[in-house]
């Protein structure tokens, strides 16, 4: 479009450029080496993609030796920007005086920003590789400490990453 | 006068103070953990230390007197060093567990760390272990770890509290808090050394671990705990009280309040066993049901008593605006002449600190109200003795567990009708036909006079039905803000129960006389114009600490 608004047209074009068909036939060449080429595409859901490290699936807690690290201090319910995460709690016997006795994150809420990740002294928060979240209810998306927690073993990935990362 | 300069400002002070004292007069403070305005000086902490011109080494501010011509300079560069210094040396066995620690975000030394110190730690080595969870007391814990050796907590027991039961043992980094052998902080004001502590090593065992301090909202109220009426925080999260703290009053109380002010008085507010709904008693049991059906069924009640069948007993557990109400209620609606409230006097349980052998709040707000009989009516007695008799047959109440007293108990059974304003399940409402929720201190607007005449005002805290924090003026805190219907946390259990003033003015409505009260500010309004002791008084003029009054002032009969 010209400054005063107006559509101007190439009015040079020649003939095959106006027929268009080396542009059709760069076009295909493109489609037909992309069809030999290896294939991306995961056949999801008989297929599940297993997300590198340092993605950021659901935030959950990591046990330890069958307890939560957690000490419930409440910054990543602090610093969380959505308000998603609750905490309540309490006096254990154990060595760190307090524990969770109520731990939940909306997941409704939760963004997957990763701050609570961030902010945790204890390194008991972790984004895992879980991104399958499916609810039926409102209700059903808060998620309590029996779906939060779970065994170091498995986040091992995660914990290293944030060890070389941070 | 002194004329002193303070970081190149000139002031004039009082000689007789300190300078850290007429810096803070004059709106500047000067950083310390060991001073406090109401105790002696220890001049141990050395955060205080500033230049003074022509003195060779840093002075403390807390233990140097101001003298005429004085120049102090808070913000020198040799100050600020000094300063940094010491948050070092007090950091360096200070152990890092602020997100463990109760005291976090109102903790001095925590922010103080982010004010005046370099901001990073050049020790490497362990850091001292002490004893951690120390039961010094019934309401008080212990983290020797924590203590920065302020003596505070000592001072405190020693001077204020008179039970010196504390104290420092061992050397050097090696110093513990301790109480002697066989003795105990157990003093009736031994919680007080929770705020006093700048640090997290005293917590309060009741309040410990329940909340950081950043997700409750405060409130500025009044202690319902006895006639002394101290001023104190109430501390909510999610519509339920969590703690309560003493508000600076020097009128009043202090910097001080009891053990028994702070802990039981909130716990009937949050207890199993409050009042979720009005109730009725029907085929011989109490059964909830709306506010109508219960205001409806008072009222129809009511109506079948002669006048001089009926007895009224107000109460001071109630505020100035609830028995003013009653008053006018049980004058011009009852018609009875028999009023009067009970006392709550426990002889002996008093001390010269704070804490009063009367244990209601609001007395002295009856008595110059006019509570009491009328010209030949009955006063308490005469109405314990008129419902042995049967001569009085329909008792109304105010919220007082009367049945605790056991004369009254003895007679409710004698009664025909028994109504009841009641924020709890008790003895009283055991006996009650009808049952008016009332709503608690906590949550409701309204004034208390202390027994020194001064009238306070109390304010909600507490979310009841009819309330919605953000539209009525609550203190709110970030979860009540930002809270939504798919939030748990956002679905408190409001109970519904209403002012006892609001309950009157409906009952009195149904019984064929209108009261013109929408506000408890209102009642306040119309108390002050009709009641010489109040005169001139209004909401705004009490503010939060509060307006004393002249007691001896005659209390008068409100014309209606």
């Amino acid at each position: 479009m010209g400054s005063n608004g107006k559509i101007i047209r190439k009015k040079d074009l020649n003939f095959w450029q106006r027929m268009y068909i080396p542009e059709i036939a760069k076009g295909l060449r493109l489609t037909i080496t992309q069809m030999f080429k290896p294939k991306v595409t995961y056949q999801y859901p008989d297929e599940k993609f297993v997300p590198p490290p340092s993605f950021r699936g659901r935030p959950v807690l990591v046990e330890e030796q069958g307890v939560e690290r957690c000490v419930a201090c409440g910054l990543c319910s602090r610093v969380c920007p959505a308000l998603a995460i609750e905490v309540q709690a309490s006096e254990t016997e154990l060595e760190k005086e307090r524990y969770p006795i109520k731990f939940e994150i909306n997941m409704v809420r939760c963004i997957f920003c990763g701050f609570c990740e961030e902010v945790c002294p204890e390194e008991a928060i972790v984004m895992s590789n879980e991104y399958e979240l499916v609810f039926t209810s409102q209700e059903e998306a808060i998620f309590g400490k029996e779906k939060l927690l779970t065994p170091i073993e498995k986040l091992r990935p995660r914990l290293e990453w944030l060890k070389n990362n941070r | 006068m002194a004329r002193m300069t303070i970081d190149g400002k000139e002031y004039d002070v009082d000689p007789k103070l300190t300078i850290i004292q007429a810096a803070a007069e004059n709106g500047i403070e000067i950083p310390h953990f060991c001073w406090h305005p109401s105790l002696s000086v220890a001049g141990n902490c050395r955060m205080c230390l500033v230049e003074v011109e022509k003195m060779p080494k840093l002075a403390i501010a807390c233990a140097t007197q101001v003298a005429d011509g004085m120049i102090v300079k808070t913000e020198s560069e040799r100050a600020i060093k000094a300063r940094q210094a010491v948050m070092e040396f007090l950091l360096i066995n200070h152990p890092l567990d602020c997100p463990i620690c109760d005291e976090a975000g109102e903790c001095k030394l925590q922010d103080y760390s982010y004010k005046y110190s370099i901001g990073y730690s050049r020790f490497e080595e362990d850091k001292v272990h002490k004893p951690k969870r120390v039961e010094l007391g019934p309401h008080v814990m212990l983290d020797v770890e924590r203590c920065i050796m302020c003596s505070r907590c000592i001072r405190f027991s020693d001077e204020i509290a008179k039970q010196p039961v504390l104290t420092f043992t061992q050397r050097g980094d090696h110093v513990v808090l301790t109480t002697f052998p066989g003795t105990k902080l157990d003093n009736p004001y031994s919680m007080n050394v929770i705020e006093l502590c700048p640090v997290g090593a005293l917590t309060s065992t009741d309040f410990r671990f329940k909340s950081r301090v950043w997700e409750m909202s405060s409130t500025e109220s009044v202690c319902p705990g006895c006639a002394r009426g101290c001023n104190m925080q109430i501390w909510v999260r999610n519509n339920q009280i969590l703690r309560q703290t003493p508000r600076l009053n020097e009128e009043v109380n202090s910097y001080w309040m009891c053990d028994a002010g702070r802990l039981n008085t909130y716990k009937p507010v949050n207890s199993p066993q409050r009042l979720k709904a009005p109730m009725v008693r029907k085929d011989g049991a109490l059964v909830e049901v709306g506010w109508d059906e219960a205001i409806a069924k008072a009222a129809s009640e009511l109506k079948s008593f002669k006048k001089n069948e009926l007895a009224a007993l107000a109460s001071a557990y109630a505020t100035n605006e609830d028995n003013y109400v009653f008053l006018r209620f049980v004058r011009e609606v009852l018609g009875t002449k028999n009023l009067d409230f009970v006392r709550h006097v426990v002889e002996g349980d008093e001390d010269e600190l704070l804490i009063r052998a009367d244990k209601t709040p609001n007395s002295t707000g009856l008595k110059l109200l006019g509570v009491g009989p009328m010209e030949g009516g009955r006063d308490l007695t005469g109405i314990i003795q008129g419902i042995k008799e049967g001569v009085i047959r329909a008792l109304y109440i105010l919220e007082d567990d009367v049945a605790s007293v056991p004369e009254i108990a003895a007679v409710l059974p004698n009664l025909q009708l028994l109504v009841v304003h009641s924020s709890i399940q008790n003895k009283t409402t055991e006996y009650a036909d009808v049952v008016l929720s009332a709503s608690t201190y906590a949550e409701r607007h309204g004034t208390f006079t202390n027994f020194l005449g001064r009238v306070q005002r109390i304010r909600p805290a507490v979310a009841t039905l009819e309330h919605d924090r953000a539209l009525d003026g609550f203190a709110m805190s970030r979860w009540d803000k930002f809270a939504s219907h798919n939030d748990r946390w956002g679905r408190p259990m409001k109970r519904d129960a209403r002012p006892t003033w609001r309950i009157l003015t409906a009952l009195a409505g149904a019984l064929g006389t209108k009261f013109r009260y929408n506000t408890s500010e209102e009642v306040f309004k119309e108390i002050t114009e009709r009641v010489p002791a109040f005169k001139g008084l209004s909401y705004a003029k009490l503010g939060s600490g509060g307006v004393t009054i002249q007691l001896r002032e005659q209390a008068a009969v409100p014309a209606s």
